[in-house]
């Protein structure tokens, strides 16, 4: 299947990725070449085959409702790049 | 000429100690980012496990609503890049919800509605955005906070059927006492979808999604302003754009809230940390064990003291029915009991902000006042009086009856020196009663009232007056 | 003699017979540092990083790695160091918590080395070229790449800048490189040893595992970070055997394998005759020898890269410059631009190749054409292991079909680098077990590695089969000569 610049550039923008025009170009390209290889897949005959999304044959993982140990507001902002008191802040999220 | 369709989308926080996937306290209304860990931030190498009373609750509440729970359940990745989301992706489920089917029966004047329930579903809720000038705060404290999504067919016709499915969907879940439903801390939140169509016609309208709802009451006047607009639209042959609309309670009307509509593309997929989940008969049968009576079955038993309707109004909130259930078994007069409830403590309780419950009136000063009445020996007035004190000092009504001498004056001798004198201070009413106006004599009573500061029966009064006028 | 020089094991019975103390075993690993990693590049890092923080020397001698220094992959959470997965996206994040597998070591009385060794950016790449920081040297040549993503654990212990460390394998990030830097690397089953605090790449495929100088270091490492962790689902909660009672030379009657796919066009001649050698030696010590087929082979590389990227693409979408690491755009971008910007200029071109690939295979009208058909060719690969796996006890190939390529060689092409790890990527998506040991040297002088693959849960297999082999072989004990 062939992809186009377009798909390359919505695909981009739903990851939030900028890209640069030379950029696009470049992975438009590379994309379309892995994407050649990954059709091969279409030769396999998966009627009937179910999928695999967890390798291992478990399931219930549970925990109890027990409280753990929280971090302090200080800890969890720690790393952040802009902070306000205690929040997190980041430009203004326009609805 | 219009039929409206609407179908309710509600999320409800579960009332679990900690969070859905870590151990996090979800207690409300703490200080910012302070009930946080590295999983609930999503901090990069950390992982979800699933809470088991999240699940057990989730289940609960599919069972009341009579939905099918499904034996093999899973979560997903719904992805979306929004600053209260910390892992740019939720937790939901996408296929496989952990029950679908359901329904549940509003009741309109005479007649009941079912109202179907497509699918009920468990997922984590984001943070909270505070919006500044220039920039905006967020707080992650309600970041995994255990959500159940439940989401009602389009089977809802008006915005009176959605305000009443709503209130029974409310009452049950507080029943279940799995959630705290209270829609000011966010605890419940309702969208609504809404489109209208001509009567008779297959073919749904163009919905809008309403959102920004803060009461059960903002959600009926924001459909009835859609039905409106929408209405308005179809007759001058205007379009219906398919958009999200926030509900503007001070302006009471609906605004657009997309400029630019953007297509959604979540790119769903199992989510890979979380196991799959089966269910087992035995587990359903289990929780099905811990279901308490709901309401449906509490009014069909009040049923047999009082009136349909009564019984309908006293277990709409589970603690008031409680109360009620042990007013009336401890009670004689039953239709007394619930008109106290229903028009006297409920009032109060109304104007306080609060269930009858929290009022902390003690069971036995109920039953103190429905004696006193009963016997008459304080009439209506009096009673609604001693029992606002009662409320507001916590003594019980026999102290405040004595304290104020408030016990009615069912003695003639007593009365009849009140009686001659109002008799000769109201020549006008006397004679207006003489020429057949029998109305006449309510006015008189009162004014026996008034010169015994309420005190006198009533009825007797009324009967001595009768009398009198009629014998002379 | 060089301590740094010494296996985990040898050095353990000195500390017991009190002959040396952890402080003599870091100071010769500072200096080693000090003397070649300026060429190697194993470390990042290195120079905010004081090796000697004495505070995390444990003396207490009841605990298995008593003072042994272990090196840490820099995808791994370490609440006193740098966490930033050679990323410039994640410059400056120190995680507030330590990964499970970090808090085990602590626990077995191992010092964490203060500077982490260098990655692939989020663990993408197969020569660890896609760091941030610059690529890592293979200790063997410099001029070679030490293979990925893990390529800086491997060159630190073939390196002797190390004494164990630390990495992970997605699709084979730690054998790849432990046999292009001649040392032992292992990829544990899906699901025994926790991935909390193991930044994630694909979460159904990652594990954390050993890279070491010996097989018994190996099995010394795998004994301390195994086992149930209830902060992750996916560790399974089932007994862990003592690894180190596996290691016995005899393996008269194990039944072994070469699958008959793995012979492929790409498949080097020397590395063919090297590994065909192992497998003459593992049979002359009484394994017996089947041909076998594992039909769906080829469709694992087209599998893993929609799988591996899919999930990659979710996982890095909380890089946004909202709570850590790199923020671009500056105060007054709006929200969508601040978020473009920051991962358009903080991931590397590796790692937004693969997140818009993942994107894509997720997105609405290719999923059922691509993702959810990857994962029903997934089944048909774990099901062509099964099936064998119920015949033999394990399966021997290359770790890789060529020795390390030269640096620069394959980076410009993405998809030959890809098709390099055409015989590591199966056990990911199978969830078995592997182990990449030493197995001969090229005419050039470059490191080759045999693998071997087993059930799941069955590493007992793993050490056993490659224990017999080391034993009765000199390749473990061959150190890389670097100009110092």
């Amino acid at each position: 299947m062939a992809i186009t610049k377009d798909t390359v550039k919505y695909v981009a923008h739903l990851a939030r990725i900028d890209l640069k025009p030379k950029e696009l170009e470049k992975l438009s390209q590379q994309l379309q070449e892995i994407l050649g290889f990954i059709d091969k897949l279409k030769r396999v005959d998966i009627k009937e085959i179910a999928p695999t999304s967890h390798i291992l044959p478990i399931n219930n993982v549970l925990r109890d409702d027990k409280p753990g140990e929280s971090l302090s507001s200080d800890k969890a902002l720690e790393n952040v790049p802009q902070r306000q008191g205690k929040f997190f802040s980041v430009p203004k999220v326009i609805e | 000429m219009y039929e409206t369709v609407i179908g309710l989308e509600v999320h409800l926080h579960l009332k679990t100690k900690t969070k859905a996937f870590c151990g996090c306290s979800t207690e409300f209304g703490q200080e910012p980012n302070s009930q946080v860990c590295p999983v609930c931030l999503g901090f990069p190498g950390s992982l979800p496990v699933l809470n088991k009373v999240a699940l057990d609750y989730a289940i609960k509440v599919a069972l009341s609503l009579n939905c099918k729970v499904q034996e093999y359940t899973k979560f997903d990745r719904k992805n979306y890049f929004y600053p209260d989301l910390p892992k740019n992706y939720q937790i939901s489920q996408y296929d496989l919800p952990i029950s679908r089917n359901g329904f549940l029966n509003i009741d309109l004047d005479d007649k009941s509605k079912r109202i179907g329930i497509t699918r009920v579903h468990l997922e984590e809720d984001a943070g909270k955005l505070i919006h500044q000038k220039e920039s905006s705060l967020v707080d992650f404290n309600r970041a995994g906070i255990p959500l159940l999504e439940i989401v009602s067919e389009p089977d809802i016709n008006s915005p009176q059927e959605a305000y009443e499915y709503l209130t029974i969907l409310k009452s049950i879940i507080e029943y279940l006492d799995v959630s705290d439903c209270d829609m000011e801390k966010g605890s419940l939140r309702c969208d609504a979808n809404i489109s209208i169509r001509k009567k008779g016609a297959q073919e749904l309208g163009v919905k809008t999604e309403l959102k920004n709802m803060n009461s059960f009451k903002a959600v009926k006047e924001a459909l009835s302003f859609e039905v409106e607009r929408q209405t308005e639209l179809l007759n001058k042959s205007k379009p219906i754009i398919q958009e999200t609309r926030l509900w503007d309670a001070k302006e009471l009307t609906t605004v657009s809230m997309r400029t630019k509509e953007e297509a959604q593309d979540y790119r769903y997929f199992p989510e890979p940390d979380l196991p799959p989940f089966i269910i087992s008969k035995e587990k359903i049968e289990e929780i099905r064990k811990t279901i308490p009576e709901l309401p449906k079955e509490k009014k069909q038993r009040f049923m047999q003291w009082v009136s349909a309707s009564s019984a309908n109004t006293l277990v709409s909130c589970k603690i008031d029915a409680e109360l009620a259930e042990r007013l009336l078994q401890s009670y004689s007069n039953k239709k007394l009991v619930a008109d106290w409830l229903i028009n006297v403590a409920s009032s109060t309780a109304n104007s306080l902000n609060c269930s009858i419950a929290q009022l902390g009136v003690k069971e036995e000063y109920y039953i103190e006042i429905f004696g006193y009445l009963d016997k008459e020996l304080i009439s209506n007035l009096t009673a609604k009086a001693v029992w606002d004190e009662v409320v507001k000092t916590k003594k019980s009504p026999s102290e405040i009856i004595k304290e104020k001498n408030l016990i009615q004056i069912s003695d003639e001798s007593s009365l009849e020196k009140n009686i001659e004198e109002v008799i000769e201070e109201n020549p006008k009413s006397v004679e207006a009663f003489k020429s057949g106006k029998e109305n006449a004599v309510m006015f008189l009573v009162g004014q026996v009232m008034k010169k015994t500061k309420g005190k006198a029966n009533p009825k007797m009064v009324q009967e001595i007056l009768k009398r009198r006028l009629t014998d002379a | 003699m060089d301590l740094n020089t010494l296996t985990a094991n040898e050095l353990i019975k000195k500390l017991d017979k009190k002959e040396i103390t952890s402080r003599d075993i870091l100071t010769s690993l500072e200096k080693r540092i000090k003397e070649v990693d300026s060429k190697v590049k194993a470390y990042v890092r290195v120079n905010d990083s004081n090796l000697l923080n004495s505070e995390l020397i444990t003396h207490n001698s009841e605990l298995s790695l008593k003072g042994i220094p272990v090196s840490i992959k820099d995808n791994i959470c370490t609440r006193e160091y740098n966490t930033e997965c050679c990323s410039k996206i994640l410059e400056g994040f120190k995680p507030p918590y330590d990964a499970t597998v970090i808090q085990k070591l602590k626990e077995a009385g191992a010092i964490i080395l203060a500077a982490k060794t260098n990655m692939d950016e989020f663990a993408f790449g197969s020569s660890t070229e896609n760091s941030c920081y610059g690529p890592t040297h293979n200790p063997w040549d410099l001029d070679t790449v030490t293979g990925g993503s893990s390529g800086g654990s491997a060159a630190a212990v073939a390196s002797d800048e190390a004494i164990m460390a630390l990495g992970s394998d997605t699709g084979g990030s730690i054998r790849q490189p432990a046999s292009f830097c001649g040392v032992v690397g292992l990829k544990p089953t899906y699901g025994r040893v926790s991935r909390y605090g193991l930044i994630a790449f694909a979460s159904s495929l990652d594990q954390i595992g050993p890279i070491t100088k010996d097989v018994r270091d190996s099995a010394i490492l795998m004994n301390v970070i195994s086992g149930y962790d209830a902060y992750d689902s996916t560790s399974i909660n089932i007994d862990v055997p003592d690894y180190t009672k596996s290691l016995e030379s005899d393996i008269k009657g194990i039944r072994i394998a070469f699958p008959n796919e793995y012979f492929i066009e790409g498949l080097d001649k020397e590395v063919k005759a090297i590994v065909q050698e192992a497998i003459n030696k593992l049979k002359s010590l009484g394994a017996n020898y089947k041909s076998v087929s594992l039909p769906h082979t080829q469709y694992a590389i087209p599998v893993y890269y929609i799988v591996a990227t899919a999930e990659a693409s979710s996982n890095l979408a909380r890089f946004d410059g909202v709570q850590y690491g790199f923020r671009a755009g500056g105060a007054k971008a709006n929200l969508i631009d601040m978020y473009k910007k920051t991962r358009g200029e903080g991931f590397g071109q590796e790692a937004k190749r693969r997140i818009i690939l993942g994107t894509f295979v997720l997105s609405h009208g290719y999923y059922d054409a691509y993702y959810l058909r990857a994962l029903k060719v997934r089944t048909l690969i774990k099901q062509d292991f099964d099936k064998v796996f119920a015949e033999l006890d394990c399966i021997v190939t290359p770790t890789s079909p060529t020795a390390a390529f030269k640096i620069g060689e394959k980076i410009k092409d993405p998809l030959k680098m890809y098709l390099s790890d055409i015989y590591t990527i199966s056990a990911n998506l199978a969830g078995i077990p592997a182990i990449s040991i030493p197995c001969g040297f090229t005419k050039k002088g470059l490191p080759v590695g045999l693998q071997i693959l087993a059930k799941p849960f069955n590493e007992e297999m793993l050490f056993k089969v490659a224990y017999a082999y080391e034993q009765n072989t000199p390749w473990h004990k061959m150190k890389p000569k670097i100009a110092v």
